[in-house]
């Protein structure tokens, strides 16, 4: 191991390689665009020996994911926005092949209006795929993970692929140090990917994506969610593998930070979840009992952590970087409905904003954190939905 | 010297049981591929006709890998299975699109170019029914003017997409059109197919009792007519060297052409051209895009 320095997108190429990824299909997007630019380089380079399929689209990205992964090729792409928006189709074709594909989805806001900054509606469109889905909050943070997904994603009782989310810009393109790892230390790691499941192989001919009727089709999406749900337990030895190895560990699926005896809790995911910890940090200081809970993982959705937090906290500030229009923060709402079979319920005001890279500065984060505070001391609720820092046009 | 049929291999791939419809030319094509291939093959199919009839799940009806995969991703998905071999250091497996019009002409025409140009070492073949068959007989770009589909209840008004002309132009290294009433000639085709490494495109003809309706067992006569009539062309181009096929060479000259209505009568999709008389005008516009597809195909190539 030793430490470089690179921006996440060239980390998240790197890991690719660490990896020992053999196929990578992508599409430039910005701000992903620099992840195939990397590996492009590498390739000709000779560093990445694998093989880089130079698609006309996003949509062909994910189907030749899809076609290396089922020759039992691991295989990686990236994009963003409106390109995962165009993979739509294969984010569901691969999760229902059990193929474990990882992508790097470098979150950027939905058109229209163009912008290419931060919101998190792209991913969170895709939460009901089937595809795990991890939010980073640092380059380092990307690296090891997208090498972790690869383990987790590919393990008989999980076989489903995996979304790593990293904030466009803020992470992307915003150079920090890394603890980069060899591909012959990955190895230690992370064994060949050998399918326990079917491959495409002359010498042994199946058919695979064949007609199945409604007596047979339900249980395969039965298998789906298991697989999914299995993924929880699996991210748990896969993480105490790589601690055991590496000395890395993040958090879990939740990342906490003086939850312990914390009354408030906030709630957030990828990048904020670290200026969060500064908000925690001085709202500490301040004489707040508050804490930061950084979701790393919302799917499979953490219910047995945030049930253990639930069941100790006065409330939850939970922030999503997206929404369900209509509905409104998915990850809050998802909070909720975890909390509603318990009997513990503790307040969730559920918060939105920073859409389109708008800036959630620690002074932003703590007005979040207070605004609930306010409502725990006074005992009244408020509204169920905030928007934070908006206009009045 | 073209194949006998003594000596092609006895193993069947296409195997006895499979769901096509009585008088499927698809599984006559499909089975004359695989013979040529004897299974070193990986078989790609986007939605169509092949996706139901080849595999009701937990069962194959091909004694080949079968990869199904969505109607617009055919041609990137065996870009991604033949990264994968590569990756392996398999060099000697086929990878072989099997798509309808459909899924070529239309919904997946940019993933094919993108894998042409790309040069991808697979081949490519477009079974041609000239309809979407598989969702119940609609309209496709490959549906030639005025036939009759659930689209176009009254004959379509456009004349079919010249898709030879846009793979000619992506320069594959081999391409070829075929007919399912000529196998030993298509048998031949895949075995050539299998000397050029590097993209080849394949186009069939293909009859489709169910979506022309026409008796189940007219299906050779009604493509030997489209030979016959001038309709279809049988041609080869490898690199730049062009052939015509020596079924279609003759019908090069006009006056020898079976007059179009012994084609036409025979399919109910252009029955509207006969009733309550001879649509002469429909009919003459028909002809001419026959004078029309021979000049282009003539002109650009040779």
């Amino acid at each position: 191991m030793k430490t470089e320095l690179m921006s996440a997108n060239y980390a998240a190429a790197r890991s690719a390689v660490s990896a020992r990824v053999e196929v990578v299909a992508a599409y430039p997007i910005t701000p992903a665009t620099t992840v195939p630019e990397q590996i492009a380089l590498l390739n000709e380079k000779g560093i990445f020996k694998g093989q880089f399929i130079r698609v006309e689209s996003e949509h062909s990205a994910m189907f030749a994911c899809i076609g290396a992964s089922s020759t039992g090729a691991r295989a990686f792409t990236a994009t963003s926005s409106n390109g995962l928006l165009l993979m739509d189709e294969g984010l569901h074709w691969a999760s229902a092949a059990r193929l474990p594909i990882v992508i790097n989805n470098v979150n950027r806001s939905v058109s229209p209006s163009w912008n290419i900054h931060v919101s998190h509606d792209d991913a969170y469109s895709k939460r009901d795929t089937g595809w795990i889905q991890f939010y980073v909050a640092s380059v380092d943070e990307l690296y090891h993970t997208i090498i972790q997904s690869y383990k987790l994603a590919e393990d008989e009782r999980v076989l489903m692929p995996v979304m790593v989310n990293s904030d466009g810009f803020v992470l992307s393109h915003t150079l920090s140090t890394f603890d980069y790892l060899e591909p012959e230390e990955v190895d230690k790691f992370l064994p060949p990917y050998s399918p326990p499941h079917w491959v495409m192989d002359p010498k042994n001919p199946v058919s695979h994506g064949n007609i199945v009727f409604p007596e047979s089709y339900q249980e395969f999406r039965y298998m789906m969610h298991e697989g999914t749900h299995n993924a929880a337990k699996v991210y748990e030895e896969v993480e105490k593998d790589y601690k055991k190895l590496f000395g890395k560990y993040f958090g879990g699926p939740i990342d906490c930070y003086m939850c312990d005896d914390a009354e408030v809790v906030f709630t957030s995911q990828g990048s904020m979840g670290a200026e969060a910890k500064d908000a925690i940090t001085e709202l500490r200081e301040e004489g707040y009992k508050v804490g930061n809970a950084r979701m790393r993982m919302i799917r499979p959705f953490p219910a047995k952590e945030i049930k253990e937090l639930g069941s100790r906290v006065k409330a939850f500030a939970s922030f999503d970087r997206g929404l369900s229009y209509g509905f409104g923060g998915p990850v809050a709402n998802d909070i909720r409905s975890t909390l509603y079979h318990s009997k513990h319920r503790p307040i969730i005001k559920s918060y939105i904003g920073g859409l389109g890279g708008r800036d959630m500065t620690v002074s932003d984060i703590k007005e979040v954190i207070l605004d609930t505070v306010k409502a725990v001391e006074s005992g009244e609720l408020g509204p169920e939905e905030t928007w934070h820092d908006l206009m009045e046009w | 010297m073209m194949v006998a049929t003594k000596d092609m291999p006895l193993k069947e791939y296409v195997l006895k049981g499979n769901a096509a419809c009585a008088g499927c030319q698809d599984m006559v094509a499909l089975r004359h591929a695989h013979k040529a291939l004897e299974g070193d093959v990986i078989q790609v199919v986007p939605a169509c006709c092949t996706s139901v009839v080849q595999s009701l799940w937990p069962k194959s009806g091909l004694a080949i890998p079968v990869l199904n995969t969505a109607f617009p991703a055919a041609a990137a998905t065996a870009s991604g299975v033949r990264a994968a071999l590569k990756a392996k250091g398999n060099d000697h497996t086929m990878v072989m699109v099997w798509a309808g019009d459909g899924g070529t002409f239309d919904i997946g025409l940019q993933a094919l170019s993108g894998a042409l140009e790309r040069r991808t070492d697979f081949l490519y073949i477009c079974y041609n029914n000239q309809v979407y068959s598989n969702t119940g007989t609609q309209r496709s770009s490959a549906t030639p003017l005025h036939a009759k589909t659930t689209t176009t209840w009254f004959g379509k008004a456009e004349t079919e997409k010249m898709l030879d002309l846009i793979v000619a132009a992506h320069e594959p290294v081999y391409q070829f059109t075929a007919n399912t009433s000529y196998p030993r000639d298509f048998y031949d085709k895949i075995m050539k197919a299998k000397e050029h490494p590097g993209p080849k495109f394949g186009h069939i003809f293909l009859p489709c009792p169910q979506a022309w309706n026409y008796p189940v067992e007219k299906g050779v006569e009604i493509g030997k007519l489209a030979v016959e009539t001038g309709y279809w062309i049988q041609w080869e181009r490898i690199g730049e060297e062009f052939i015509l096929g020596r079924q279609s060479k003759r019908f090069l000259d006009p006056e020898k052409r079976k007059p179009i209505d012994e084609y036409l009568k025979m399919q109910g999709r252009f029955s509207h051209l006969y009733k309550p008389t001879r649509d002469d005008k429909k009919i003459a516009e028909i002809e001419a895009f026959i004078q029309h597809r021979w000049d282009v195909v003539m002109r650009t190539f040779t």
